[in-house]
């Protein structure tokens, strides 16, 4: 965690440092970066407040536990549960590797974890930002359609590798 | 259950540790608007391979969904077609080349393989469907 921290802290140095050797080379392009910069900043600032409120409240209600102890349901039921489960999930995926790997030996089958963390690109504290960009019509359209083919991913995966659960 | 406090500090801290990420992205994202839109018109050139080089282009890269929609979001307004910037959302998202490793040795080389295949095709199939019903609703 303190290794991720370190690196986010040297990218920003990193980009810095570009934009210290653009302001040496070419003072204009240098104005002409930071004003989109300031300008873009200003547009993000509403939708990153309502990603903070929501990554808050969903960490307040929501914990592994509740997420994943409905996974090893039968039929359609155990993907609906990790569709749930993957789009209100926080955190990095590989945080929740240990714990898929857990699952999985306890008998969920690797397709609900594909499913759990295919559907995990929908994060919905990060959706204004995602509406920001693209518009309500284009976020609700390409959701519907990650969920729908986070299910077909955990069918197609539990047809190729078939456990003995 | 976590208290209110723990769920506020772990979100917050949550929040901090993304900041210079994406202040550094947002930096970077600006310097685009000095790239002629010449340059990105002879990657993506209009043709239905843009799709794949949307998808080819996310899978390499990896990061928070957060920078993708803000990298992907100027990218599309310097003219990209929506479907290859759809390709690379959606494989920046779904398949983890960076994290291949820590997958296959946590989940399986087998799974961690299929998956990864199977996300990436997925990516463009998401791109076509998305955007034809984009186009049509």
């Amino acid at each position: 965690m303190r290794k991720k921290f370190k690196g986010q802290w040297y990218f920003l140095i990193i980009v810095l440092i570009i934009y210290l050797i653009l302001l040496l080379v070419n003072y204009s392009a240098f104005l002409v970066s930071i004003s989109f910069f300031i300008n873009l900043f200003k547009k993000i600032i509403p939708s990153f407040l309502l990603v903070f409120l929501l990554l808050f409240i969903i960490d307040y209600f929501v914990n592994s536990l509740s997420i994943t102890k409905h996974f090893k349901e039968k039929s359609i039921r155990k993907y609906i549960y990790a569709l749930i489960g993957g789009t209100i999930a926080s955190g990095p995926p590989y945080l929740w590797y240990p714990l898929l790997k857990d699952l999985n030996q306890k008998g969920v089958s690797y397709g609900v974890i594909a499913c759990f963390l295919y559907c995990r690109s929908i994060k919905i504290p990060y959706l204004p930002l995602l509406i920001f960009y693209f518009g309500f019509k284009y976020t609700l359209i390409l959701s519907i359609i990650m969920l729908i083919m986070s299910v077909i991913q955990g069918m197609i995966i539990d047809k190729i590798i078939k456990q003995n659960i | 259950m976590p208290t209110f406090k723990q769920s506020f500090k772990k979100s917050l801290k949550g929040i901090y540790s993304f900041i210079p990420l994406l202040i550094g992205t947002m930096l970077l994202v600006s310097l685009i608007s000095l790239i002629p839109k010449s340059f990105y018109s002879s990657i993506f050139t209009g043709s239905f391979f843009d799709v794949l080089t949307g998808s080819v282009f996310g899978s390499i890269l990896a990061g928070n969904p957060l920078t993708s929609y803000v990298l992907g979001g100027e990218l599309f307004k310097q003219g990209i077609s929506l479907i290859a910037v759809t390709a690379f959302l959606v494989s920046w998202a779904t398949v983890g080349v960076i994290q291949f490793p820590v997958e296959s040795i946590t989940l399986g080389k087998k799974f961690t393989l299929i998956r990864n295949i199977l996300s990436f095709i997925f990516s463009i199939l998401v791109a076509i469907i998305t955007v034809t019903l984009y186009n049509l609703l």
